[in-house]
């Protein structure tokens, strides 16, 4: 559907913008900047600051007749209204005359400004926005320079109110434009701010408990045009011009949002540069200009104190730290025996953490020796996702009416916040939501296309809307009730359709037939190869859709198995033995085992050979999104002590192993995948640092329009397209779900959530008061059966591990199963009935 | 060419005659001449009287200081401890003297009055390392009757940044 289009003259320059545009914006893609502060691009105006006054001149028309009114020489008279009006508000009309630069315009703003300022305390110096200010920058610009109010009759108010533990307000610098509040209300629907009293005596608060909560909650601060919100991470931490900027990736989920790292040196931390804040970079079709809490404070685990920084040997039963060289020689010689020994190979096994960079050489060291690499995930259909995977060009900001998405076995608000805000916002067009789960997510509450079904039988859901579009008659047992057939109905005839899947409730065998059933629902009804088609893995990982690309495989019967068989191991950032505490027993034995790491974890202790590597703010590379966009990061501070990247520790080793390999860059490694990976092909950093104009624009001299989150120079990726064409014909296959024996007691199903308590999130003081405790999530019905109470110690066995938690009482839990969050203390892998016995 | 050698006698006059003078030099160390008012020395942090620190860590004087001499890294001031008025301190500050160029930008940058180029101008060092002169060098000492920092105070006593205090006299 295109609008028409309307042709105006601001300021002299003809413009033409659709209609509907808003006067601001039209004059902002002529470069012509109109101050604002309530005024954001991304919200909807309410005209409150009143600063973007201007002229605005439409033509004459006779009253009677309609006809334009002519001056003598044949020109359209303009009729310039007596008052200033905001642009902000007013949508363009044809032939509109806007003056922006008039003198009545500049007058009028600059009484505004002096206005907005007879309550604001002119606290610069101390303040966080001092130096990237739209009030101080339009001051300068716009403003009066002298005030005629005095300055002692200042209004004072409450200078430290914390809005929760991650931000805080300053009520006297507020300008009340309540863009923090509409963007809370409008954008990620959290509705927890407000305005109170009038007048001067307005002020925001917060009415959630724990203050302020939610997810996004950082991001009113990038659009605060003033310091009243500061976060409590960066709160004085360094003035903006003191900062130097690089651009990264954020390496938490698989959104991969685009993010710049403000970086200084620090006496305090012995004159090295350190990450002080975490800013949302703009990338219109991954994150816009938003990023969530966890990427945005979950960054201290780069910094931490724990880290490894030197490479450490086995000796006498004790690790003791060595110099490259020598670790290096131990390792090669400890490897080149073990693989002497008859029994068993090689086994790699790499995760979602490392770079594409890292584990394509990862991969082909371990081949060379005849290994075998296994991908660290417990979901399976990255393969699938590759062949299925959305097409180039694919962008959720783009989904609307007529489209529709599927959201299966996952919680995306918990697992990747932006993709949950993301199609949130698509409902708003007009798309539609199928969300499947076993239990309410909070992405339900945008769509009437719920389809619940008890866990263990997710797969039957997706078989259940497969048959009903493919009229399979071997399906038939999979038909299901009348609101999955609608939904069925409703995928079928979408113009666009995605597929999200995710892992909740299932074990590795169980998310393969998953992925395969979501695939087939998609090529059978045509959603295959196009943009804004496709399947997308919810992965816990970064990159993990890289590794499946890179060729990485994950063992369907767990590393455990394919462990036993090996004489040696080499781990590169991944701890299967924080998961799986019966791995300790296996590599326990005379495994020589190679641990690449940032921390000591559990894996690393067993180790015989460990290497400290980078993180990610320390080094380059790229990740591949689960959208599959391949997305380049950069290094912000100087590596820690004598750590390496990960690709490069990987050629050491394989030249120590005699295995040739010689890349001077992670560049020149990227060339070699472009080679050898299909889809990758064409792939180089020039290509990844390919930048081009976004609306709206970000930046710029006020940072009044966009706010402070940063522009784009630095590349916005390239998605790699699905290997299936849109119009090949494809066979239908699905495999049939796995019947599981019903077992006593509940099932106990680990969930993710967004804060854990691993050492990415915990490293960060900040985010503290929002962890969560180990505890069991049980329906109230069971817990009554039980005998269980809010808040009563339980005790249950898994793995022959006991442990001892309080339980919560919960309806959102299905009957019948036991929540337990992941990472918060006690690790459980997959889905296993349990017995719950109440601790006296 | 020929002189005249009355003119030597005459020279050596003048040196003979400056025999009898008073001597312009001091006897530095033992003796210092005293500065001009507006002789721009050493960097001193001023105090309030009460004893507070005058500096509220905004960096402006490392901002404006065109030798890049000047580091502050800042902090939260609380009523439990309090460094300085307002909410801000400066909890690292450091100026390179090696590379101050003493031409008292910063002074004029500074919103409190907190540095000062004062009459100090005995700097020297034998390491680099010296010439990094840190806050506790900086700052002056605490006035009589005042506090030293940080120190404890009244809630909301002093949570204004540029507050409405006597300079020390």
């Amino acid at each position: 559907m295109t609008k028409s289009l309307v042709a105006l003259t601001i300021d002299g320059l003809e413009v033409t913008v659709p209609e509907g545009t808003l006067i601001v914006d039209a004059a902002k893609k002529v470069g012509i900047d109109i101050p604002v502060f309530c005024y954001h691009p991304k919200l909807h105006s309410v005209g409150m600051c009143r600063v973007c006054l201007v002229e605005i001149g439409r033509p004459a028309r006779d009253r009677s007749t309609g006809e334009p009114i002519l001056d003598e020489n044949g020109q359209q008279v303009i009729n310039f209204g007596p008052n200033l009006e905001t642009s902000c508000t007013t949508p363009v009309g044809e032939g509109w005359v806007i003056r922006v630069n008039s003198e009545k315009a500049i007058e009028g703003r600059k009484q505004i400004i002096e206005y907005l300022l007879t309550s604001h305390p002119l606290d610069c110096p101390i303040c966080d926005k001092g130096g990237e200010c739209p009030l101080q920058n339009q001051t300068m610009e716009h403003g009066p320079g002298t005030s005629r109010y005095l300055f002692d009759e200042k209004i004072q108010l409450e200078k430290h109110v914390p809005l929760g533990e991650l931000i805080y307000l300053d009520r006297e610098r507020c300008i009340q434009c309540s863009r923090c509040v509409r963007y809370q209300e409008e954008v990620v629907d959290d509705p927890v701010l407000g305005f109170t009293n009038r007048g001067r005596r307005l002020e925001i608060i917060t009415s959630s408990v724990p203050g302020f909560n939610s997810y996004f909650s950082g991001n009113t601060t990038d659009i605060c045009p003033v310091g009243a919100l500061t976060t409590a991470d960066f709160r004085f931490g360094a003035r903006p011009w003191e900062l130097n900027k690089s651009a990264s990736i954020c390496p938490h989920c698989p959104v991969g949002c685009n993010l710049t790292l403000n970086t200084r040196r620090e006496a305090q931390a012995e004159g090295r540069e350190v990450i002080k804040r975490v800013m949302p970079r703009q990338n219109e079709r991954v994150n816009e200009i938003w990023i969530c809490d966890k990427g945005r404070f979950a960054h201290h685990f780069a910094s931490s104190e724990e880290r490894l920084t030197k490479p450490m040997v086995r000796v006498n039963n004790e690790l003791v730290e060595v110099g490259w060289d020598e670790a290096l020689e131990r390792a090669a010689d400890g490897l080149k025996d073990a693989l002497k020994r008859s029994r068993g190979g090689l086994v790699g096994i790499a995760g979602g953490r490392a770079s594409n960079e890292d584990l394509f050489l990862f991969q082909r060291l371990i081949t060379e020796l005849d290994g075998q690499t296994v991908l660290e995930d417990d979901l399976a259909g990255g393969d699938l996702t590759a062949e299925f995977g959305v097409g180039r060009g694919t962008d959720l900001g783009e989904l609307g009416s007529g489209d529709v998405v599927l959201v299966i076995a996952c919680d995306l608000h918990e697992e990747a916040p932006i993709w949950w805000l993301r199609l949130k916002q698509a409902t708003e067009r007009g798309a539609q939501l199928i969300v499947a789960n076993a239990r309410p997510t909070r992405l339900e509450g945008y769509t009437d296309h719920i389809l619940r079904y008890p866990y263990k039988r997710a797969v039957h859901t997706a078989l259940g809307l497969l048959q009903a579009v493919s009229k399979n008659d071997d399906l038939t047992p999979f038909k299901g009730d009348k609101d999955l057939q609608k939904a069925a109905r409703l995928f079928k005839q979408a113009e666009n359709a995605i597929i999200f899947y995710g892992g909740e409730g299932l074990a590795y065998e169980g998310s393969q037939a998953l992925a395969q059933a979501c695939a087939s629902l998609l090529a059978v009804t045509g959603h295959v190869g196009r943009p804004n088609n496709g399947l997308i893995a919810v992965w816990t990982k970064a990159n993990t859709q890289g590794a499946w690309d890179m060729g990485l495989r994950p063992n369907p019967s767990g590393h455990g198995k394919a462990l036993e068989q090996a004489s040696a191991a080499y781990m590169m950032g991944v701890d299967p033995v924080a998961d799986d505490e019966s791995l300790e027993g296996i590599l326990r034995e005379d495994t020589f085992l190679i641990v690449q790491e940032l921390f000591m974890t559990p894996t690393a202790k067993m180790a015989d050979v460990v290497f400290p590597s980078r993180s990610f703010i320390e080094r380059e590379g790229t990740f591949t999104s689960g959208e599959r966009r391949v997305q380049r990061f950069y290094p912000a501070v100087l590596p820690l002590g004598d750590t390496k990247s990960d690709w490069r520790i990987v050629i050491s080793l394989a030249n120590a192993m005699g295995v040739e390999m010689d890349y001077p860059s992670a560049a020149a490694v990227m060339l070699e995948i472009a080679e050898n990976i299909p889809g990758y092909e064409g792939l180089s950093y020039q290509v990844l640092t390919e930048v081009e104009p976004q609306w709206p624009h970000v930046g710029g001299r006020s940072l009044a329009f966009g706010g402070t989150a940063s522009e784009n120079t630095q590349g916005l990726g390239v998605q790699v397209g699905p290997t299936v064409m849109p119009d090949e014909p494809i066979e239908v296959v699905w495999t049939a779900p796995i019947e599981e024996p019903e077992e006593e007691g509940l099932l106990l199903v680990p969930i993710n959530r967004l804060y854990d308590r691993g050492i990415s999130v915990r490293s960060s003081k900040v985010l503290h008061p929002r962890l969560d405790v180990l505890h069991l999530e049980l329906n109230p019905k069971d817990a009554s059966h039980l005998g269980v109470g809010d808040g009563a110690q339980v005790e249950f066995r898994v793995d022959g591990r006991s442990v001892q938690l309080p339980a919560r009482l919960m309806d959102s839990v299905p009957e019948g199963v036991a929540l337990i969050p992941r990472s918060l203390g006690f690790q459980v892998v997959r889905p296993t009935s349990i017995q719950i016995k109440l601790v006296e | 060419m020929r002189k005249n050698p009355l003119q030597l006698l005459w020279g050596l006059w003048t040196t003979f005659r400056s025999m009898f003078e008073r001597p312009v030099t001091y006897q530095y160390p033992e003796i210092k001449r005293p500065v001009r008012e507006r002789f721009r020395g050493r960097h001193e942090l001023k105090r309030y009287e009460n004893g507070l620190e005058k500096c509220i860590g905004c960096a402006l004087c490392a901002a404006a200081c065109p030798a890049d001499a000047i580091f502050v890294e800042s902090s939260e001031n609380t009523d439990e401890e309090r460094y300085s008025p307002g909410e801000r301190y400066a909890s690292t500050y450091e100026i390179n003297l090696l590379r101050c160029i003493f031409c008292g930008y910063c002074e004029d940058a500074c919103p409190t009055e907190a540095i000062v180029l004062e009459q100090n101008y005995e700097v020297s060092f034998t390491a680099r390392r010296q010439a990094i002169y840190t806050k506790e060098i900086l700052l002056v000492p605490v006035p009589e009757n005042g506090k030293q920092t940080p120190m404890k105070v009244l809630p909301k006593s002093f949570d204004r940044a540029i507050p409405e205090m006597e300079d020390v006299k």
